[in-house]
């Protein structure tokens, strides 16, 4: 199955309800079975749920259920000033808390119309590829945790991504909840000692990667269970919003780092890796990928990085108050698009504040992925979305 | 990439009466927004979607804003003829007073919509619709049948601030559990008061659940509990 890699247009015939999950009906003997898989169930990932009716073992409806982590984030950060959720944005995805600052600190720097001086886009580079690779490379560990490699591979993603949230830890004073960003620049400066640790655990990660991606590679079982399994039509992905690895495993070349350029993307070499398969396997390829290009991203900025401060001189921390208007940025997140929508009426708070999270939206096409597979692939497909609740449900 | 005039006049060109209109954005991020009449927006999504130049084939962000009902005070200038003693005479005289004056603009509900295209890289073009109000009138049309994407942002919409969205397949609240009252998302939420006793070290939230408990008849945790 070869893929239209470039004809993801809109203009496809098209009949009524044709990005709908299609019916499936029931074989007609025995009665179905209604499950509720989660919310407490090892393989979600967090607190969500999917009810799924089976025939058999074979999915003919599933519904995703949300919710059991909301604390409405968005009302939190419309009560207080812009700056004082800058630390609760790290509680949305929290395994990449260092993107989402970028992607809030970019919004409010769109809004407001402020600088970043160039030793902080260098930086937010760094971070957020650093962050890239240990988000993926977890990811990776989870696949085969859930196909019942229980363990060691998980181990073996989390041994490296140990290396890297101890440099976040020496940066920023701690692993996950970095609160680093700041509108205008970064909090603290790395020090040279803080860039030396950094080439050393970049110069480490090929080692590691090529051995990871030998269980994805050549691995019988794995490559039976998710190769063909959970395919996702690039005319379906783009209609429904998914984005990231998701998106780009189907085959459709949309990297916001490549589209937007923001930041200082332009300046750095990088390849955007596509699936032509569209399934489960694709989209771990793509990540393993993706990892590898990172690595590239890092060595050229931990080469180019420039001395100066981190923290634009006209960055305003107190008496922060935008003037009226709103404005929407978004970044190439590890899981996907994430985007921050604003809207000041030139008070200290936002009027209004939206998260625009990848993993909600990716979850949209979970049901089509799903239909008329065993309930046992289910596991695998909604893993392979790649997703965190506390992003989720917010 | 056009302009948001451009696409104006894009719009007006393919759908008769769709009356759009620019909302411009005064900060700094210049992104302009339309804003679509509820009634033709499903054509107008379409045309936008559809448009080969255009070609939004990708619905990023959806979302809702509250404009609560305004009241607005002005001080009018108001001339009046007033009998006065002047100088001993009764006479009418025009007299200029300052009056208060209170009129409420009502508000409305709002879904904003941020499109890009994956087919031409580029965007964010936004449009947005509104509701005649927020209380009875907050019907809007979905678009979930053209992008996919809107299907559980609109639910969430529908949840957070009470936007009804008439053609949506599977309108139920997503975030909240079902059996939720409100929209806590609108500028104007009171979060009840009916949270159950527990033992706390807050003086505050004991006093509150105190008055609570006395009001609703229920009865009150003995003094000193949880202490």
């Amino acid at each position: 199955m070869s893929a239209p890699a470039t004809d993801i247009s809109i203009k496809l015939a098209r009949q009524e309800g044709w990005n709908r999950p299609p019916v499936i009906e029931p074989d007609g003997e025995g009665e179905l079975l209604e499950l509720a898989m989660g919310p407490h169930h090892p393989s979600t990932h967090g607190v969500f749920r999917m009810d799924v009716a089976l025939d058999g073992e074979r999915v003919i409806r599933l519904k995703p259920v949300f919710g059991y982590l909301h604390r409405n984030h968005e009302k939190i950060a419309e009560g207080t000033s812009y700056l004082a959720s800058m630390p609760y944005t790290d509680r949305l995805d929290y395994f990449c808390s260092l993107t989402n600052n970028w992607a809030y600190a970019l919004a409010v720097e769109k809004l407001v119309g402020q600088a970043v001086p160039e030793r902080a886009e260098y930086m937010r580079v760094i971070l957020a590829e650093l962050t890239r690779i240990q988000n993926h490379a977890s990811s990776i560990g989870f696949l085969l945790q859930e196909m019942g490699a229980s363990g060691t591979p998980l181990m073996y993603a989390f041994r490296e991504r140990e290396k890297i949230l101890d440099l976040f830890e020496g940066l920023t004073g701690s692993r996950m909840m970095c609160n680093y960003m700041r509108f205008g620049g970064c909090r603290v400066d790395a020090s040279a000692a803080w860039l030396d640790a950094t080439r050393k655990v970049v110069a480490g990660i090929p080692e590691f990667v090529d051995e990871f991606e030998q269980f994805l590679r050549t691995n019988e079982i794995l490559m039976a269970r998710t190769q063909g399994m959970g395919i996702l039509r690039p005319e379906l992905a783009v209609n429904a919003g998914v984005t990231g690895p998701m998106l780009r495993a189907s085959g459709v070349n949309y990297d916001i780092r490549k589209v937007d350029h923001y930041g200082i993307y332009d300046r750095f070499k990088f390849r955007v890796p596509l699936g032509d398969h569209w399934d489960i396997y694709d989209r771990y390829m793509v990540r393993m990928l993706e990892i590898r290009e990172s690595i590239g991203i890092l060595e050229q900025a931990l080469k180019e990085i420039p001395g100066g401060p981190v923290m634009d001189s006209k960055a305003k921390i107190r008496g922060f108050r935008p003037k009226p208007g709103e404005a929407y940025g978004r970044i190439e997140a590890p899981k996907g698009e994430l985007g921050f929508y604003l809207i000041s009426d030139g008070s200290p708070n936002p009027y209004r504040y939206r998260v625009r999270p990848p993993s909600l939206i990716n979850l949209t096409v979970l049901e089509d992925m799903c239909l008329g597979h065993n309930v046992a692939d289910v596991v695998l497909i909604f893993g392979s979305v790649d997703i965190v609740l506390g992003e989720v449900d917010r | 990439m056009k302009t948001v005039e451009e696409i104006k006049a894009a719009i007006e060109a393919a759908v008769p009466g769709a009356g759009v209109e620019i909302l411009q954005n005064p900060g700094p991020s210049g992104q302009h927004s339309l804003v679509l009449r509820p009634e033709r927006a499903v054509q107008v999504a379409t045309f936008l979607r559809d448009d080969p130049e255009l070609a939004l084939d990708y619905l990023s962000n959806v979302t809702g804003v509250d404009w609560p009902d305004k009241e607005i005070v002005e001080k009018v200038k108001v001339t009046c003829q007033v009998v006065k003693t002047v100088d001993g005479v009764e006479q009418t005289v025009d007299e200029t007073v300052e009056e208060t004056r209170k009129r409420v603009e009502l508000g409305h509900l709002e879904a904003v919509y941020h499109l890009y295209s994956m087919e031409k890289k580029h965007g964010p073009v936004v449009f947005r619709m509104r509701t005649a109000n927020r209380t009875d009138k907050v019907e809007l049309p979905s678009l979930t049948p053209i992008w996919r994407a809107a299907e559980f942002q609109e639910r969430e919409i529908f949840d957070l601030y009470g936007i009804v969205f008439n053609g949506h397949p599977d309108l139920r609240r997503i975030l909240m559990w079902d059996g939720f009252k409100d929209h806590p998302m609108r500028r104007d939420y009171v979060e009840p008061d009916d949270f159950e006793y527990e033992p706390t070290a807050h003086d505050e939230v004991l006093a509150r659940a105190q008055a609570h408990k006395i009001a609703t008849g229920a009865p009150v945790a003995p003094e000193g509990a949880g202490q």
